[in-house]
Order: C-alpha cells, then sequence, then structure tokens
C-alpha cells in the first residue's frame, strides 16, 4: 500500500528578552545553576507574578511577521501539574485565549516550488527549569536559571506531508524568529524546540490517523531522523495488523532510538484555569501599528533584495537570508570586499561546511565577516589563488589570524614572477618532449585537456603558489612557438 | 495606655507622654501576661520591635515622624516579613522565614510603625472560626469558650484583648470583617486592588484583600492611609491615588442613601442581631439618612459560588508547598511521588486539604464547565445585584454574621454549617467590593457587628459613616472583662 505521512509542528521559541516573562531575574544562558533564579522564579510564597512587556511586544511582532490575527484581548492560564523543576506547580501559559491567532508561513521545497503551512495559533508562556540527574548520590538537582524564560509556542496545522516540508516548515520558522532579533534561534541551548506530531494514512484517504508526538527535537538532524523513524514504526504496526496508539514518545539522539513516555490515558488532566494573578492582556491598535511599522526585513523580502542587488541565484540567496546572523555575515563581508558573487561562494559553502561541521553557529564562526572579506580580497587582486585560499581559511578558522598574517607567515603568496615562472615552465615541457608533440599536433579541443595536463606538474613544482592564470600565459606562448 | 486607640497613643508619643519604647515594652509585657488565655500570637517579635520602637523615638525626636510612626502594631501571619517566621498557620511553613517583606509590612516599616509580631490564623486563611490553626485555636477575650471568627482570629483577639492597639488581617471571604464582628472591633476589606498582595500568602487570588482590625474607624483610616498604595509587583493592584481616609471622617450624613437588602434580614438570621442592626439603622435615620429596601437577588447562591472559586484558585495557589525548595519536607522521602504525598499530607491540615480536593475538583476534566465556569457567570451576577443597587443607594448596610460568636468545636465537624457563617460578607468578595464591619450592639454578652458596604472605592466614605456612627454610640468602647477593662 501507498502511505502518506502527516506532520504537524508544536514548536517552542526562547525569546531574547533580558529578563523572565514574569520575574526580572536574567535570562543569560549558561550561568552557575540557581543564580539567575529570584524569589518569583521559586515560587516564594507571596511572590506575583509581572508580564514582561518586551515578550509581548516580540510575540505580537512574531504574529505580524506570519501575517496572523493579533488577538487585541489574550488570558494567561494556569496548567497545573507536579514536577520538581515546575516551582509554582504550575505552568502559566496561554490555552483559550492566546495572544497570536492564525496565519501562514510560506516553505521552499526542492523542486523550486513553495508550500504554504497554516498556523493555527502561537502563544506566550514560561519555561520550567531543569532537572539533573547525574551526581547528587541518588537524588536529583533542580537548576531553576531557565524557569520562567519566556517562549512563543508556535503551533501549526498538519500540513506538511514529509520529513523535507517538516524541516523546511522549521527553518523558515528558525529564520522568521531569528531576523526578527526575537529569538537568538541557538539550537543546541534549547532556543528552538520541536514537538513533532506524525500520522499515517493510505493515500487518497481524508481521515487523518492516528497521531503520536514525538517530544523536545533540538535539531533539525533529529527532527528528520525522528520522523523516519516514527513514520517507519507506525506503517509497520499497521501492516503487521495493529494499530498506532495515541501517546507521547521520546526521541533519543545519542542512540538514534524513541520510546514511549505516555499513553493517552496516562495523560495529565492539567485543570487549566485563568490566571487570577495576572490580568487579561489588552493590547491597543497604536501598539501593533508601531509594531508593524518598526518590523525587520523578513527571509522572503531579504533574499529578494539579494538576488535583485547582489545578483544571487534563488538557491543562495534563500540560504543566505535563512537567519538573521548568516545575511548579516554576508553582507558584512560584502561591503568589505565588494564581490558578492565571491563573497556568496565563501559563505555558503566553505564556512557553511566548516560551521555544519563543527556543529557551531555562525554567530559564534573564529572567523569574523571582516576576516573573510579580507581573504577574499586577497584572492581578487591575485595574491593567492582560490585553492591556496582554502588552506588559509582553514588556518584562520583554527584562529592564527587574519589572511594577510598567514598568507605571510606560511609564505603562501601566489608566485607571479614571470622570470620565475618561466624557468619551471621550461623545465616541465623539457621533462615532456612527448606530451609536448602531441600537443603540437592535437587541435584546439584537444589542446586545451593537454594543456591542463602540464598545470599538475607545474603546482608540485611551486606547492601551488603559481598563478595559474601566468602559467597559462606562458604555456601557451612557449607551446605555440 | 493599652485602652486608647492609636489616635490617642500618636498623641501620647508627640507631645512625650511616653516613649515609643516605653508603649511597645507595655504591650509586649501585656501580650506575655495574658497571651496565654487566647492564643492570638503565633509570634512574639520583641527584639524586632523594640529595635524599631527606638528608631521611632529618634524619628519623633527629630520631629520626622508620621502618624503610625512608633505605634505597635500586629500583623496576621499572612504578611510575610523579612526574617521573621511567617507561617501561615500551617505546619507546611513552621519553619519559613521569609528573606523579603510583604508590601504591606514595608508600608509599616515606612511610616516607622513597630511590629509587635504575627498573629494566629486559620491555616492558610482557610476558616470562620480560627480553629484550623497548626497552632491551635484562638479564644474570644468576650468568651473565652467561643471562637474569635476567622481566619484573622489572632488579629481580632489580640486587638480585642488590647494586646495591640490595631491589627492587620486579610479578607478572602470575610476574614477581617467577621472575626471584627464577633470580637467587637471595626474591620475593613478595601477594594479588590487597593492594597498590594504582594508578600501576602495567596489563599484566593481574585478575593485575598489585605484590611485593618482597629478599635474605631478613625482608626482604621489611619491604618489604610499606610496600606493602601500601588505596587506594580501586585498586577491587580489598581493605580489609582490615594485619598486621605481621616480628612473625611466627620464629613455629614444628611441624605446618605442606605439600602437594607431583604435576603440579609431572612431566614437564619439571630433575632437579638436582627434588633441590634435595626437600631443602628435608626441611628443613621436620626443623623439624616434614608433608608430603603433592596434585594442582593443572588445572595444565597454566593456560598457555593465561593465554595467553587476560592477553592479552585487554592489548589493551584497551594501546589507551590511541594517539600523541594523551602516549608515542611516529609522524612526519608523514598521517591518524587512519595515526597510530594507525603510532604502535603503531613504539613497541610483537614480543611486547606478539604479545599485542595474540592477545587481540584472543581477545575477537572469534564466537570470545569459544570462548575468552576458556571461559578465565574454566577460571580458577575452577584456583582451585577450589586451594581443595580448602588444605582439607588449609596451604601448597602445589614448583618455581618447570622450568629454571634459560637462555641469552640461546635461547627467543626460540619463544614457546611461553619462556610454559611460567612453568607453576608462572601458576595462582597466575589464582587471585589469594599466592606466593613462596626460594633452595633451586644447580645448575651457579646458583640454584634454591623455591615457597610460600599461600591468601588468608597472606603472613605464607609469610614466616614462608621466614624460618624461611633460618635454618637459607644458599642466600640466596650471592652471585653478578659481584657481588663482598667487604664
Amino acid at each position: 500500500m501507498q502511505w502518506e505521512t502527516v506532520i504537524g509542528l508544536e514548536v517552542h521559541v526562547q525569546l531574547a528578552t533580558k529578563s523572565k516573562i514574569f520575574s526580572g531575574a536574567s535570562t543569560t544562558f549558561g550561568a552557575a545553576p540557581n543564580t539567575q533564579a529570584c524569589a518569583i522564579d521559586l515560587a516564594m510564597p507571596g511572590t506575583l507574578p509581572v508580564v514582561n512587556e518586551q515578550a509581548l511586544r516580540y510575540a505580537i511582532m512574531f504574529g505580524l511577521a506570519i501575517n496572523a490575527e493579533i488577538n487585541q484581548r489574550s488570558v494567561f492560564d494556569r496548567k497545573n501539574y507536579f514536577y520538581p523543576d515546575l516551582p509554582k506547580g504550575y505552568q502559566t501559559t496561554q490555552l483559550d485565549h492566546p495572544i497570536v491567532g492564525p496565519g501562514v508561513v510560506e516553505i521552499p521545497l526542492s523542486d523550486g516550488s513553495h508550500k504554504s503551512v497554516r498556523i493555527h495559533h502561537a502563544h506566550l508562556e514560561e519555561d520550567a527549569g531543569k532537572s539533573l540527574h547525574d551526581d547528587f548520590h541518588g537524588m536529583s538537582g533542580i537548576d531553576l536559571n531557565r524557569a520562567g524564560t519566556p517562549l512563543i509556542e508556535i503551533v501549526s496545522e498538519p500540513d506538511m506531508r514529509n520529513a523535507e516540508e517538516a524541516i523546511a516548515f522549521a527553518k523558515k520558522l528558525h529564520a522568521i524568529v531569528t531576523s526578527l532579533g526575537i529569538s537568538d534561534g541557538e539550537m543546541a541551548q534549547g532556543s528552538m524546540r520541536f514537538d513533532v506530531n506524525v500520522s499515517v494514512r493510505p493515500k487518497g484517504q481524508n481521515e487523518y490517523g492516528t497521531r503520536t508526538e514525538t517530544k523536545n527535537l533540538n535539531s533539525f538532524r533529529f527532527m528528520e531522523k525522528a520522523i523516519a523513524l516514527e513514520v517507519a514504526r507506525q506503517i509497520d504496526l499497521i501492516e503487521d495488523g495493529g494499530s498506532v496508539k495515541q501517546e507521547t514518545r521520546l526521541y533519543n539522539g545519542d542512540t538514534g532510538e524513541a520510546r514511549s513516555m505516555r499513553s493517552k490515558e496516562e495523560a495529565n488532566d492539567y485543570r487549566y484555569f485563568p490566571c487570577p494573578d495576572l490580568l487579561p492582556v489588552e493590547i491597543d491598535d497604536a501598539v501593533i501599528q508601531e509594531l508593524r511599522d518598526n518590523l525587520p526585513e523578513l527571509p522572503d523580502a531579504k533574499a529578494a533584495r539579494f538576488i535583485a542587488r547582489y545578483g544571487l541565484s534563488d538557491y543562495d540567496a534563500e540560504l543566505l537570508s535563512s537567519d538573521r546572523a548568516t545575511a548579516e555575515y554576508y553582507e558584512t563581508v560584502v561591503k568589505a570586499c565588494d564581490d558578492s558573487k565571491l563573497a556568496a561562494n565563501w559563505v555558503s559553502g566553505e564556512l557553511s561546511a566548516r560551521l555544519n561541521a563543527d556543529e557551531t553557529s555562525i554567530a559564534h564562526s573564529p572567523v569574523t565577516a571582516p576576516q573573510l572579506a579580507g581573504l577574499i580580497v586577497r584572492i581578487k587582486d591575485n595574491t593567492i589563488s582560490g585553492k591556496i585560499a582554502k588552506q588559509v581559511f582553514e588556518a584562520m578558522w583554527n584562529r592564527e589570524g587574519d589572511a594577510d598574517t598567514i598568507i605571510e607567515s606560511k609564505g603562501l603568496k601566489q608566485m607571479s614572477d614571470s622570470g620565475e615562472l618561466e624557468a619551471i615552465v621550461d623545465q616541465v615541457l623539457a621533462d615532456n618532449p612527448d606530451v609536448v608533440e602531441q600537443y603540437r599536433a592535437a587541435d584546439d579541443k584537444k589542446r586545451k585537456k593537454l594543456l591542463g595536463g602540464f598545470m599538475g606538474p607545474i603546482m608540485k613544482a611551486t606547492k601551488g603558489q603559481a598563478n595559474p592564470g601566468m602559467v597559462n600565459q606562458i604555456l601557451v606562448k612557449k607551446l605555440n612557438t | 495606655m493599652h485602652n486608647n486607640t492609636i489616635a490617642e497613643l500618636a498623641e501620647g508619643l508627640t507631645n512625650k507622654t511616653f516613649s515609643s519604647e516605653e508603649l511597645t515594652r507595655h504591650y509586649l509585657d501585656r501580650i506575655k501576661t495574658l497571651d496565654g488565655q487566647f492564643n492570638s500570637f503565633i509570634t512574639i517579635t520583641g527584639e524586632l520591635a523594640l529595635a524599631q520602637a527606638r528608631r521611632a523615638d529618634a524619628r519623633l525626636a527629630n520631629g520626622d515622624a508620621a502618624p503610625l510612626t512608633g505605634i505597635p502594631i500586629a500583623h496576621k501571619d499572612i504578611f510575610c516579613t523579612d526574617g521573621v517566621k511567617t507561617s501561615c498557620g500551617s505546619k507546611m511553613l513552621d519553619n519559613f522565614i521569609p528573606p523579603y517583606n510583604a508590601k504591606v509590612i514595608e508600608q509599616f516599616n515606612q511610616a516607622g510603625a513597630v511590629i509587635l509580631g504575627k498573629t494566629n490564623m486559620d491555616e492558610f486563611a482557610m476558616g470562620s472560626s480560627n480553629e484550623s490553626s497548626f497552632y491551635g485555636a484562638v479564644k474570644n477575650p468576650w468568651d473565652t469558650r467561643c471562637v474569635p471568627g476567622g481566619s484573622s482570629g489572632g488579629s481580632a483577639a489580640a486587638v480585642a484583648a488590647l494586646l495591640a492597639p490595631a491589627a492587620t488581617g486579610t479578607d478572602t471571604g470575610g476574614s477581617i470583617r467577621q472575626p471584627a464582628a464577633l470580637c467587637g472591633l471595626t474591620g475593613l476589606k478595601p477594594t479588590y486592588g487597593r492594597v498590594s498582595r504582594y508578600g501576602m500568602i495567596a489563599f484566593a487570588s481574585s478575593l485575598d484583600q489585605g484590611g485593618p482590625m482597629t478599635r474605631s474607624a478613625e482608626d482604621a483610616a489611619l491604618m489604610l492611609n499606610v496600606m493602601a498604595a500601588f505596587d506594580p509587583r501586585d498586577s491587580t493592584c489598581i493605580d489609582q491615588a490615594v485619598p486621605d481616609y481621616s480628612a473625611t471622617l466627620n464629613d455629614k450624613l444628611d441624605g446618605l442613601r442606605i439600602g437594607l437588602p431583604r435576603e440579609y434580614f431572612g431566614d437564619g438570621l439571630d433575632p437579638e442581631i436582627e434588633q441590634a442592626i435595626q437600631a443602628a439603622i435608626k441611628e443613621f435615620e436620626a443623623m439624616g439618612a434614608t433608608v430603603k429596601e433592596v434585594s442582593l437577588p443572588h445572595t444565597e447562591l454566593s456560598v457555593p459560588c465561593y465554595y467553587i472559586v476560592a477553592p479552585s484558585e487554592a489548589s493551584a495557589n497551594l501546589s507551590r508547598f511541594d517539600g523541594v525548595r523551602y516549608g515542611y519536607r516529609c522524612e526519608n522521602p523514598k521517591d518524587l511521588q512519595d515526597l510530594y504525598t507525603r510532604t502535603r499530607a503531613e504539613g497541610f491540615g483537614d480543611e486547606v486539604k478539604r479545599r485542595i480536593l474540592v477545587g481540584s475538583y472543581a477545575l477537572s476534566a469534564g466537570y470545569y464547565d459544570a462548575y468552576y465556569r458556571k461559578a465565574m457567570q454566577l460571580r458577575r451576577m452577584i456583582k451585577n445585584d450589586f451594581m443595580a443597587c448602588f444605582d439607588e443607594v449609596d451604601v448597602i448596610m445589614g448583618p455581618t454574621t447570622p450568629n454571634p460568636a459560637f462555641g469552640l468545636g461546635e461547627k467543626t465537624n460540619d463544614p457546611v454549617t461553619m462556610y454559611l457563617e460567612d453568607i453576608y460578607t462572601i458576595a462582597v468578595n466575589l464582587a471585589g467590593l469594599p466592606g466593613m464591619s462596626i460594633p452595633a450592639g451586644m447580645t448575651g454578652g457579646k458583640p454584634v457587628g454591623l455591615q457597610l458596604i460600599g461600591n468601588y472605592f468608597s472606603e472613605a466614605r464607609l469610614l466616614n459613616i462608621g466614624h460618624r456612627y461611633q460618635q454618637a454610640t459607644d458599642w466600640h468602647q466596650q471592652i471585653a472583662a478578659a481584657a481588663g477593662g482598667e487604664k
């Protein structure tokens, strides 16, 4: 049978506010445990929440970016459950009256087409703390630094039909929130986390199959793997005569395996009710208008601008506008080296590959944008060849200095002295008299190929530093006389 | 000294008849000597009080004293006090010492008042008799076989026994007004949002409000002048200018329109209390007020409405008491579930558990619409009843309680009868209105309370009405024999 996959996403995005959603404690990542938790975060008796206005503004900005309705009256609710990293015994969230209503996100597909994914709503809520289960002599440690960090939870409709679409959607959300500057988008630090709802159904069937939810995936790669795993599991189950049970599942990135966390029957009754400590949030038209007027450039507009202004391909433009840090990096490089194509090739090529390999983000790139521009300038003025440039880039990545320093200290400057090069060319031609003969007897097409054959030994003799353009000229001149 | 009102004591301090230190020592001695019979204090803050008194004396000497500078005050043990145990009447917080002050405490500290100690209360303010306290029942100074009312029973008994000139209380369904009535005091529950709830341990967030418990309306005005303040840390606190509540105490009552809700004078009201209330109304008529009957048709439903709303909110508010970060933790928990279960089973008393269960039930899936949502609808109707009345009258008057102070243990086994003691006070909280109880007679040697209910932010008018009444009568000057009436 032909199966169709149906995927919906719930995406938690940490907002980049300075302080927490209901307290004045800092949200900076990586502090010593419990040093960024105040009396309110600890749910000390008598303490009360006050909504962080910036969190409201960020949520509204997201809504505007996806052309969603902004609910001018939204309500915070209490979601009740006991867990040690949830100090109040309830999470303050929004259930029936979220701040952002239905909207749409356009995603690019690999065949060049686009697809609309509908957003059901997005709401504000607080993050929980962290439970640490090792090194406490059989006890658990609780770190409440993260408790109260503002989140928006973005809930999509089940509009995606395969992992590729889900990833494209997730990446687009990442691009939107980072372009808006409402989240740092640092996946490794948990700034964006995905819950994936997956079901399968026979192709052509209208009703949805029973879905499962795989929670808390914090990378695109894990998401892709978890979806593939779950789709295969569900199809196997059904094809073996069984049925899918509605449940919440956990994917383990280390083992690449998933397991059931709780079934529908075991699900908590969260006893939601409106939080009496917080008044309903009322948003003025003026605030919405002000945010709309000052909305930063969004990824789609940015991509269009990159194509028009820098002459980039659709692919490069999409890639380079995919998050604010990358776009800013790229534009800084272009400005400093004045070559948008070379800059695009390097940022989306070598740099991007290296970042991926090291699992780091462009914000933490050891090679800064001005440094990369410095390297490109040296390619353009023929100080080094593109090939040597990769070597220089590698050294820059290892923090050995900027391009000029490395070129100097490693003696990688391109050999452009015609006398020196002529001597080397003469030697290589003398070593290969038969090839010289072949060349002279050949037609244009074959000559080109044979000419290339001389490049290898010449580059070897110059440790790759020979200026390829000049070598070419010298070769042609010598062979044609 | 202990027979004096705050206003009189402040005069004594200003005239150097006595110092704040002397005054404070006097009250501390009285508490030490007499409180054994009432059990009105959980914690006596002797050293802190004397240190504050000496600072107050310095302020008085420097001439930068505020009206309450140097006046000793007792605080309900629901207000967090920096460095001083704040138990909320519960075993759960028997070891809890907050590192911060409630806004109300900050206000009193700023005014230069002296903290005598923390008063006994029903556990987490859940009760109408002060019998649910982990620290034992409080006894009514008018008859120590009777309850003082609750939940601010310790504050009421302390002031009635002249162990403190005044005290703070909190009122979620009548917890200031009912004990004030049963102990012969003036007790004011302000408009919801008038007094900051920051640092006031929550029972039912949408109903809780702090207020003063005093021996006169004049004193209540002095207290409210300190307590009422906008606080950005409480999102439900309303940013509205605070009037000088003392300034309008003597305004005339000519043309005051009084409404008597017919539902407050029906079955279940003690006839002697009814007579006392009618006599008080006559007094107001003599002062130029007009009286008409009004109706609050949903009065009877206010009790069930309250017992959905308040426990629902409480069930979530009390979830933080889990043994993880502070407060009581059971011994040797074997796992997380055991930690939660035993901590809460051992740390909470029966009434608190009852309300957590009721609230959890009312909010649970499948019951929410039938209970919580219905109760919220009813709450709007109750508010509308009052609003309709205030189109016709300026103030609503009636009894504060259907009965005078009842015997200790008399209603503990029958929660519903106990809950009905609050039938006249509960609707005021549901509507968020200000309400005040003032002494208006005696029955069988026990005080009777007259309740005044005003429109939003009409505290100044209520205090004015109470003060004028107290100028014409002396019910508020009656002193319980156990307090020792001598000067």
